[in-house]
């Protein structure tokens, strides 16, 4: 088969089909079929490229050139002037410092491609295609631990590279799969949490669109180390390009017999299901997404006995998030100190993050645990868009609120730990001083009160005091004393909610009167001297109104 | 589909249960499950109805009253707010005459709220029925209103055409 000179990649991901990607990619094929140029140049689609601020882009290989902005009538002339005529249309070109997914490029803050882990192959190869990904190692590490390691190796090594979850709670994931692995009887279940509700976080969507088999690569690695035979993709139902993708990606997977009866002939038996939800942020906690798998209101489970020892179905089960199972095959190919390599002692390898709100550059990146908000906003997201920094979000609406003099703090486990901070989902918003502190406390609020499964008192009505004191603060009609309420609300949500879900709305509160107090006290009307009310039913008909 | 076929493809086991709700919600052309729906649901899975019911509304994406041909769900989270999904539902509000929960007269939207949808990276975001719509301003809604009622106008014409 003649191979391609050129190869156009258009990154079509749900961010990117909003704004007509798929039109412009068909275009291209349209367009350059209609020349005779088919044969010497490629089009196809591939993941995202990271930043999602320049609209549909097009990148062409191996000039190195990406086009932004594209609509279908720009393709029509791009395709006449740089292919045929050999001059590429300048006007559309982003300039030379963005993205570019080559990993061969010296400096990573430009590509940000080096040192890649969990999206070395996003925007790089052809989701669609099997063999573009096996083509980039993939499922050698499958096929290395079905031929050459026992269970009790995958997971060793596993260990061995202190990975931790990546969903938010960071616990070690070795450790987790050990607990799985040493319960016995036959019927064990591996689940890809992939219900990302956590506000601001899209990352693992990025992940299974444009690399959805290494998802699959590593939740089959999973049920060998644990020793299951059927793992499940437990999925929001707005993420319809995921589910295409994995379910395109899962029929390549058996057809090459890399899932099925007999993998790789070596007698192991894994296949996987798709369980759609039916939007319920409690979901993403992984007794309550167990619960709505069983096809049940998602109400977390009461803890002990954990999912590995009694979880879907009452069976040993293994629940990991996309991010994490995305970084095993990695492990198991490369090896654990490999892995090591990169990030901190306690928290090695990479962390995706994604950055959103006043910056330049929003999107998807992935770097070591080194890197501190500074160096993220400025090198990364390519500065403010609009005003000046003033707090970030770090881990989603349930992450702590930061300001300024923390902007110098490397963003792991451990560092964030000593200065009384979580790392979270990876989300990290970012806001100009044109967002007020109340304001934003009260969008967070809101969301948890209509979020909260109603199964504990202290996140069922605990939320309802907040949003409505957050309201009062906001509008500056708040009552002297309603700072002190919101401060023990918190404690009662940190101590007393059933599931994490629960106690994690104490974090944006507790951090944002630890670093804007003068602020949010502003919001106290201590000059009409109302008469001190009663709490119970004020608040509650504040929250109605 | 009736509900009897709906529960005979997914399989008559409770864990199917989501996947049936979602299955009988979209073939209902007012896209809610029905009382009449449900009754019968419970008598086929077994299943008591106020079970039925207390599930069903635990999850955002199910309705137990009538919507309109298109559901319009803007995002409400705290990423979209910051970058002013307010202007955008006041938008919303001034094109449609309804509010969140309502449908208009003509029977063609719903709005809704909905939480995070994940394209934070081109907030403010709404959806409307399967579709993300991303980089929202006040004319760029009204402009995907206006194609949408457009399109079944011309519908409409040609239905009276044939």
């Amino acid at each position: 088969m003649a191979q391609p000179r050129t190869v156009v990649m258009v990154p079509v991901d749900a961010d990117t089909v909003t704004i007509g990607a798929r039109d412009v990619k068909n275009r291209f094929a349209e367009a350059i079929g209609r020349r005779g140029l088919a044969a010497e140049i490629s089009v196809f689609e591939v993941g995202s490229f990271g930043p999602s601020d320049a609209g549909v882009i097009a990148a062409v290989q191996p000039d190195g050139l990406v086009y932004g902005g594209l609509t279908p009538e720009r393709v029509d002339r791009i395709v006449e002037e740089h292919f045929v005529k050999g001059r590429p249309c300048r006007e559309w070109l982003l300039p030379g410092e963005y993205p570019l997914p080559d990993p061969r490029a010296a400096d990573a803050r430009r590509t940000q491609y080096a040192g890649r882990i969990v999206l070395d192959n996003c925007g790089r190869i052809n989701p669609e295609r099997i063999d573009e990904y096996i083509a980039n190692d993939g499922y050698f590490a499958l096929g290395k631990a079905l031929s050459e390691m026992t269970p009790a190796a995958v997971v060793g090594e596993v260990k061995q590279s202190g990975l931790r979850g990546r969903g938010g709670a960071g616990f070690p994931t070795g450790l987790k799969w050990g607990f799985c692995a040493a319960e016995s009887g036959p019927e064990k279940y591996v689940i890809c949490n992939a219900d990302e509700g956590e506000p601001g976080t899209f990352k693992d969507r990025l992940i299974m669109e444009g690399d959805p088999h290494k998802v699959i690569e590593g939740m089959a690695l999973c049920g060998y180390a644990i020793g299951a035979h059927q793992g499940y993709i437990y999925i929001r139902g707005e993420y319809k390009l995921s589910i295409e993708r994995l379910h395109q990606a899962m029929a390549a997977a058996r057809d090459y017999g890399l899932l099925g009866d007999n993998i790789l002939d070596s007698g192991f038996r894994f296949d996987i299901e798709i369980k759609i939800g039916a939007g319920a942020y409690v979901c993403g906690e992984e007794t309550a997404l167990i619960e709505s798998m069983e096809g049940k209101r998602g109400l977390p489970r009461l803890k002990p006995p954990f999912p590995a020892q009694a979880g879907f179905r009452q069976k040993p089960t293994n629940v990991n998030n996309v991010e994490t199972l995305a970084n095993i095959p990695a492990i198991i190919y490369r090896g654990a100190d490999w892995f090591r390599r990169a990030g901190t002692e306690n928290m090695p390898g990479t962390k995706v993050y994604t950055i959103l709100g006043h910056v330049l550059r929003p999107g998807l990146i992935e770097v070591s645990g080194g890197v501190t908000l500074r160096d993220i906003i400025g090198d990364y997201a390519g500065g403010m868009k609009t005003g000046t920094f003033k707090m970030a979000q770090l881990g989603g609406t349930a992450g702590d609120l930061i300001g300024g003099e923390m902007l110098d703090v490397p963003l792991n486990y451990d560092a964030l730990e000593k200065v009384g901070h979580t790392l979270g989902s990876g989300a990290i918003l970012i806001m100009n001083e044109s967002v007020g502190v109340c304001d934003f406390l009260h969008a967070c609020m809101r969301f948890f009160a209509h979020e909260s499964c109603g199964n504990c008192n202290p996140c069922r009505n605990g939320l309802r005091w907040l949003t409505a004191i957050t309201d009062r603060l906001k509008r500056g009609t708040g009552y002297p004393g309603d700072i002190e309420i919101m401060e023990e609300i918190a404690t009662v949500l940190k101590t007393a909610a059933f599931c994490p879900l629960g106690q994690s709305p104490a974090g944006p509160i507790v951090s944002a009167l630890r670093y804007f107090r003068a602020e949010i006290e502003k919001g106290i009307d201590r000059k009409s001297a109302r008469p001190k009310p009663d709490h119970t039913a004020r608040a509650l008909a504040t929250f109605a109104g | 589909m009736t509900v009897a076929e709906i529960v005979e493809k997914h399989g008559n086991h409770r864990e199917n249960l989501l996947s049936i709700l979602h299955a009988i919600q979209d073939a209902a052309p007012d896209r809610c499950l029905h009382r009449d729906a449900l009754d019968e649901l419970s008598e086929l899975m077994k299943i008591a109805l106020s079970d039925l019911v207390g599930t069903a509304t635990f999850y955002s994406m199910f309705s137990l009253t009538p919507r309109g041909r298109h559901i319009i769900r803007l995002c409400e989270s705290p990423p979209c707010y910051v970058l002013g999904s307010d202007n955008i539902l006041e938008a919303l509000r001034e094109r449609l005459s309804i509010g969140i929960g309502e449908t208009t007269p003509d029977g063609l939207f719903t709005l809704e709220h909905t939480s995070c949808l994940g394209a934070c990276g081109v907030a403010p975001v709404m959806s409307i029925d399967d579709e993300v719509y991303g980089n929202l301003t006040a004319e760029k809604v009204n402009a995907i209103i206006d194609r949408i009622v457009d399109d079944h106008i011309t519908a409409a014409a040609a239905r009276k055409a044939d």
